[in-house]
């Protein structure tokens, strides 16, 4: 469904991803993990286009692009096809958190008012917070926007969901009703491209996993085998720091 | 208070008032619009780095927060009457209200635009919306927000500029004022007579602006 072949970026003299290669099977959860620095946002900013990669290629949906060189047009359609969740969530502040979803279906796809708002209230009910309609951003909890985030990435009915972290700026406790969230999506067969820290989830809700490091994969694999038994020093070092941590 | 002075003071009461609403508020509720729709065009075109109109946008806001607005009304009334292009007063002065304001709102909203978080635009072109649509309904009623005590501030400087605008022989308030200082020769009463007037009005904006502030809070904060 998704392949990324060779995407290398830099910044300024510095180069962040090296030529990564990545491969999303349709309905597939596939983690990205590594350490801090590894180019694992990047990755996802390139993917999606918040950071023009400085060359690349990708095949989505059978449609071959070149990373480097893509017409506006083509990033517009892209866009319509998948759903992003951000690290710091990015509600729209001045919109609640219905409009928060109906904004982009109406807006973007042209679909009148009354069943974009039906799908909206179907996606918040989905996330839980559909007694939170009419709340503004700023009236919710981090882990209730990181939910609004989802139900918002989900309204389009997205081939595939691209999350950034989207629990590195909760505390623990909100960490588990927005992982709850993912892991039903996932049941649902969303197809899933997780930059994450929460090995956990990795574990149990991946299908693949791809380690990365330095700007480079260094390994990928099926989750159940990577766990098990990771093949590179690095990796199996990194997982067990975390492990004991 | 003498008998004489509180005549003076009654007949300048409604020889200030009637111009005061006729000339001074239309030369503000005007020459503010202008100035707005300068501001918002002139810190978009920064905003979004667009080039050469960047840099005109920067040479506009130059020259004309750099040079006094009376020298302002001077060149755009007289001197570009001389030239051929004769306005009147009240065009004028609308015109170069609007343009000398327009300097300043256009770095009041400019500031606001950058203070709205990058992920806002990011997120709205996420789901799928273009730069232009995410401006229009995400970043530009945000920074709106954020720039109405300064925009609110220039609408109070620039009712009491108006003033100025009677030097190009428009009868505006303070011009009915100054008439009346020559023909009665009461220069205290009847200055401070349309200071009052200045500072009602004043008072009102500044009403309004706290009026607006309050309605565009609902999205903010608990």
């Amino acid at each position: 469904m998704l392949e990324v072949r060779e995407l290398k970026k830099s910044f300024r003299d510095q180069e962040i991803l090296k030529g990564i290669d990545l491969t999303v099977e349709k309905g597939d959860v596939v983690a990205v993990i590594g350490p801090s620095g590894a180019g694992k946002t990047t990755l996802l900013r390139c993917i999606n286009f918040l950071e023009k990669a400085d060359s690349g290629a990708m095949t989505f949906d059978g449609a071959d692009y070149d990373l480097g060189n893509m017409k506006k047009k083509d990033i517009l359609s892209l866009r319509q096809k998948t759903g992003f969740v951000f690290q710091s969530y990015n509600l729209f502040r001045n919109k609640t958190a219905l409009q928060n979803i109906t904004e982009g279906l109406i807006v973007a796809r042209k679909m009148v008012k009354e069943p974009a708002v039906a799908i909206a209230e179907e996606m918040l009910e989905k996330v839980g917070l559909l007694d939170k309609r009419d709340s503004y951003p700023s009236q919710l909890s981090g882990g209730q926007q990181q939910r609004v985030a989802i139900a918002r990435a989900m309204a389009a009915d997205p081939e595939i969901i691209y999350f950034d972290e989207p629990t590195s700026a909760l505390d623990p406790e909100l960490t588990g009703e927005v992982l709850t969230v993912m892991r039903r999506l996932a049941e649902e067969g969303m197809t899933m491209l997780v930059v994450t820290h929460e090995l956990g989830f990795a574990r149990s809700v991946a299908d693949k996993v791809v380690f990365m490091e330095d700007g480079q994969v260094v390994e990928s694999a099926p989750a159940g085998e990577f766990f098990a038994a990771p093949k590179t020093g690095r990796a199996k070092e990194f997982l067990r720091i975390l492990d004991r941590a | 208070m003498s008998e004489r002075l509180w005549n003076i003071l009654t007949e300048g009461f409604t020889r200030m008032l009637v111009p005061g609403l006729t000339v001074t508020i239309p030369l503000t509720v005007l020459g503010f619009s202008l100035a707005f729709v300068i501001a918002v065009a002139v810190a978009l075109v920064q905003f979004a780095k667009v080039p050469v109109l960047k840099q005109v946008s920067r040479l506009y806001i130059w020259i004309f927060r750099g040079t006094p607005l009376l020298v302002q009304l001077y060149v755009i009334y007289y001197g570009l009457g001389q030239v051929g292009l004769r306005l009147s007063p009240f065009v004028a002065g609308v015109l170069t209200l609007g343009i000398n304001e327009g300097a300043y709102c256009a770095e009041s909203v400019r500031s606001a635009l950058e203070s709205i978080p990058v992920g806002q635009l990011e997120a709205g072109e996420c789901v799928g919306m273009t730069w232009w649509q995410t401006i229009r309904r995400i970043i530009l009623p945000q920074a709106m927000r954020t720039a109405f005590p300064p925009l609110g501030n220039s609408l109070i400087a620039m009712l009491k500029d108006t003033s100025l605008v009677s030097s190009i022989t428009l009868a505006e308030m303070f011009m009915a004022s100054k008439r009346l200082v020559g023909r009665y020769y009461e220069p205290m009463a009847l200055y401070l007579e349309v200071a009052v007037f200045y500072l009602f009005f004043s008072t009102i904006l500044t009403l309004l602006e706290r009026w607006g502030e309050k309605k565009l809070n609902t999205y903010e904060y608990k």
